[in-house]
């Protein structure tokens, strides 16, 4: 079976038991649901809230430089710490932490693959103590601003067809007949999609365990639908995680070059004034040739 | 402590699909009620018991499902 484009940023919850977190490695949990920690986590395990750590709740934005290398200094991690991140939800908000320390810059982080879910499910140890954490030093990359797209270059690739739009919300989110996830709060004063981008779920690239698909699995997936590295991508969906997780799998296990996740989402583009949405099925598949 | 009893299912709640995780912390038991598509956490509840874990977790993933709106 061929390997993923960069399998070192993946590990397995075997990887994870076998190495225990120590001076040089730390193992973080991100969960959608911010209490699912407290129940019980991979021992010496640390937790980030997306909703209050790993965001700037005041801008709407993701953590400015000097506000990421205060979590990390806080956290124990300094720039050669080896950082394993796992989360709930197959990952999403775990993902959104990986993408948001490559905007930083930081070299060796990984998924735990399969996250929380596989954690359990394989009966593996569980802990509910907080580590102890001795603070760190850490020096924050300039930013990498060409993984993240926003509101300007998501315009230019939608009326332009220059970079691949993938939409990886549910179907009914997808079509406009639902405005958020069944259950979830509405965010959005349309349904839709952006035109011209492709209806692709974030969790056709799992498996049902939560692990992600085989890279044959993946280049047929994002391939039918005219999404293969030949040109860039953005991926959104509602706020910006489950589109990190396609973006984690487009770059590191397909190793395409250039693909940046929309973090502003429907949200953002769903509330806009006097710009265009396509509502209902996906057209014919749109390559770059036309 | 390792979750013990671990188990998944579909049921549908309101017309929408669900998924029920369950298993044993100890002598806890928690369930969590998951919509299939997208996959996004609802609702998340504990009892002495399987059935009185599923119980209040469907239960609150009903009073959520109820207030979304299908537009046509």
């Amino acid at each position: 079976m061929e390997s993923y484009a960069h399998p070192e940023t993946l590990v397995s919850t075997d990887w994870v038991a076998q190495h225990a977190p120590d001076d040089r490695m730390r193992v973080v949990e991100v969960d959608v649901d911010t209490g699912a920690y407290d129940e019980g986590h991979v021992p010496g395990a640390l937790a980030w809230a997306w909703n209050s750590q790993l965001s700037d709740t005041v801008r709407r934005d993701i953590l400015s430089r000097e506000q990421f290398q205060e979590l990390m200094a806080g956290s124990g991690i300094s720039n050669d710490t080896t950082v394993v991140i796992y989360g709930d939800n197959n990952n999403w908000f775990a993902a959104w932490a990986f993408w948001q320390m490559k905007i930083y810059g930081h070299k060796d982080v990984r998924l735990m693959n399969g996250g929380r879910k596989t954690w359990l499910a394989e009966g593996r140890e569980l802990s509910t103590e907080r580590p102890e954490v001795k603070r760190k030093t850490y020096r924050a990359a300039a930013p990498d601003w060409s993984i993240r797209a926003l509101l300007p270059q998501v315009r230019t690739a939608s009326e332009s067809g220059a970079a691949a739009l993938v939409d990886v919300r549910s179907p009914l989110e997808y079509t406009g007949e639902i405005l958020a996830p069944p259950g979830l709060p509405e965010t959005c004063q349309r349904g839709g999609h952006i035109p011209g981008a492709r209806s692709i779920p974030w969790g056709l690239a799992a498996n049902e365990d939560g692990t992600f698909k085989s890279v044959e699995e993946l280049r047929r997936l994002y391939g039918a639908e005219g999404v293969d590295g030949s040109r860039p991508v953005v991926a959104y969906c509602r706020i910006g995680e489950r589109s990190s997780h396609t973006w984690f799998v487009l770059k590191y296990l397909l190793g395409f070059a250039q693909v940046a996740n929309y973090d502003g989402s429907w949200t953002e583009w769903g509330n806009l004034v006097g710009v265009p949405v396509e509502k209902g099925a996906p057209a014919a598949v749109r390559t770059a040739r036309g | 402590m390792r979750a013990e009893d671990y188990g998944e299912r579909r049921v549908e709640v309101l017309g929408w699909p669900v998924n029920l995780t369950t298993y044993r912390l100890g002598e806890v038991y928690h369930a969590k009620a998951d919509n299939v598509s997208p996959g996004a956490a609802l609702a998340r509840a504990t009892g002495v018991t399987r059935a009185e874990a599923e119980d209040q977790v469907l239960r609150r993933a009903e009073e959520l499902l109820a207030r979304t709106r299908r537009l046509r």
